[in-house]
């Protein structure tokens, strides 16, 4: 069966390692902060000044100053540091931050991702998405496997305005993680009862299967 | 005012000599430490055919979003404009022009700006929309963009703390963008929440210099939230 949101966040939490850096994007990459494994550290970064983002604020703690890349309230770590706009993306263009998790439309065999703009719909901007895939160390995306009518997210050549080129080197999606390597991509794990068919039939770029595929493990 | 003392008493003297077709740059992160009084000031002026550079552009009836309603603002030069349903509507009409920018190519372009370099070569965007017409380089054999810094007629930024002389310190993420802003304008302009005397803040933990400030008023604020999330 597919993975839920949450089982998503949980399977790219493994890749997680102690001592890591991490910038999380908005929506599923948010959650994977909740699945942190205990015996390890990661300090997150919120691009608008902030390494060592906390919790969410009690309702006393609540501070119009105190904000994260989503605009949302938070708090900071213990051992947090606040800083300029030009200083937070020093760390992330500077190569800096270990791993970079985001959303995406369309990733390709190549690594090229698709992320901000869909042409004649709303264009809101890339915020702050071309600096991370172009600077942080590794890039996992997160993203359903093809479309709600059917249509493969994982394709020869991105077809939507690229937010950067040759950078993704893996993905996790609700049907499977895959390394993007050598121009194709390479299936890794599926997921629980999903066949290796499924996949294959909904991967409309290169895909070399090797071997037994096996099922994530939580 | 006498020697550095840069206080004024009067939003109309803090953005005296603003007039149309200037470039403002100004700091803030979504509604987070941005110049409030300063920003209806400009509202009060009418100041029109305003290019406008900043993270994002307020919401429909705060911050930036204010200058839109008077069609002051003709671009706009932002990373993320998505807040915003008036915005929409006027780049949909065409009556504003906006250059969407990589969020850290536009703090390094104000900071640039401010440092006197004209230009920077940066890998963000290169294959993207936002390299269209632009030199690529290759340096140790990776493709970077050429990127030309920003300046402006005027920059507006929110401080928390700023001696008579203009340095400034910001309170916690809301320094944001104000530190890039601050140097890249020809008059900058801080609005801040406490005013203190020369001496009292100290050297070195002093964020933006004083010899970036050109005026300081004294604010206050409505430090509106965009996004309340709580964890009890």
């Amino acid at each position: 069966m597919a993975l839920s949101r949450e089982q998503v966040a949980m399977r790219v939490a493994q890749e997680l390692q102690d001592g890591y850096y991490v910038n999380l994007g908005i929506g599923i990459p948010t959650l994977v902060a909740n699945y942190v494994p205990d015996h390890i550290e990661v300090m997150l970064q919120s691009e608008n000044g902030l390494l060592g983002m906390g919790q969410y604020p009690t309702k006393a703690e609540l501070d119009a100053d105190m904000i994260n890349a989503g605009k949302e309230t938070v708090t900071a770590a213990k051992g947090a540091a606040i800083f300029n706009s030009a200083d937070s993306f020093a760390m992330i263009r500077g190569g800096h931050v270990d791993l970079t998790v985001l959303g995406a439309f369309e990733v390709d065999q190549n690594g090229s991702i698709a992320s901000w703009m869909i042409p004649k719909k709303l264009i809101k901007g890339m915020g702050g998405a071309m600096d991370l895939v172009a600077g942080a160390k590794n890039i996992i995306v997160t993203m359903t496997h093809a479309s709600k009518h059917g249509d493969s997210k994982l394709l020869e050549s991105c077809s939507l305005p690229l937010t950067g080129v040759n950078c993704v080197k893996k993905i996790v999606t609700d049907l499977a993680v895959l390394e993007v390597k050598d121009g194709a991509f390479h299936l890794l794990e599926r997921a629980p009862g999903v066949s290796v068919d499924e996949i294959i039939s909904k991967t409309a770029g290169k895909l070399l299967v090797d071997g037994e595929i096996p099922e994530m493990v939580f | 005012m006498a020697g550095f003392d840069k206080v004024v008493s009067s939003y109309e003297a803090a953005m005296e000599g603003l007039k149309d077709g200037d470039t403002i740059i100004a700091g803030g992160f979504g509604l987070c430490g941005i110049p409030e009084g300063l920003i209806s000031e400009i509202k009060r002026k009418k100041t029109t055919d305003l290019t406008v550079v900043s993270n994002n552009c307020g919401v429909d009836d705060f911050g930036l979003g204010l200058l839109l309603h008077d069609k002051q603002i003709k671009k706009i030069i932002a990373s993320y404009v998505g807040e915003n349903a008036l915005f929409e509507q006027q780049l949909l009409s065409g009556e504003i022009d906006v250059e969407l920018t990589p969020q850290g190519t536009l703090a390094e372009k104000m900071r640039a700006g401010g440092a006197g370099i004209p230009a920077f070569y940066t890998a963000t965007g290169y294959g993207t929309p936002v390299a269209e017409g632009k030199d690529v380089k290759e340096f140790n054999g990776r493709p970077y963009i050429l990127e030309e810094s920003i300046t402006g007629e005027f920059a507006i930024v929110k401080a928390w703390k700023a001696d008579r002389y203009g340095n400034l310190v910001f309170r916690h993420t809301a320094m944001n963008f104000n530190p890039m802003a601050a140097t890249a304008g020809k008059i900058t302009v801080a609005e801040v929440e406490e005013i203190v005397e020369p001496g009292e803040l100290e050297p070195s933990q002093i964020h933006t210099p004083g010899i970036f400030v050109n005026r300081v008023i004294k604010g206050s604020f409505e430090k509106r939230i965009e996004r309340v999330t709580t964890r009890d």
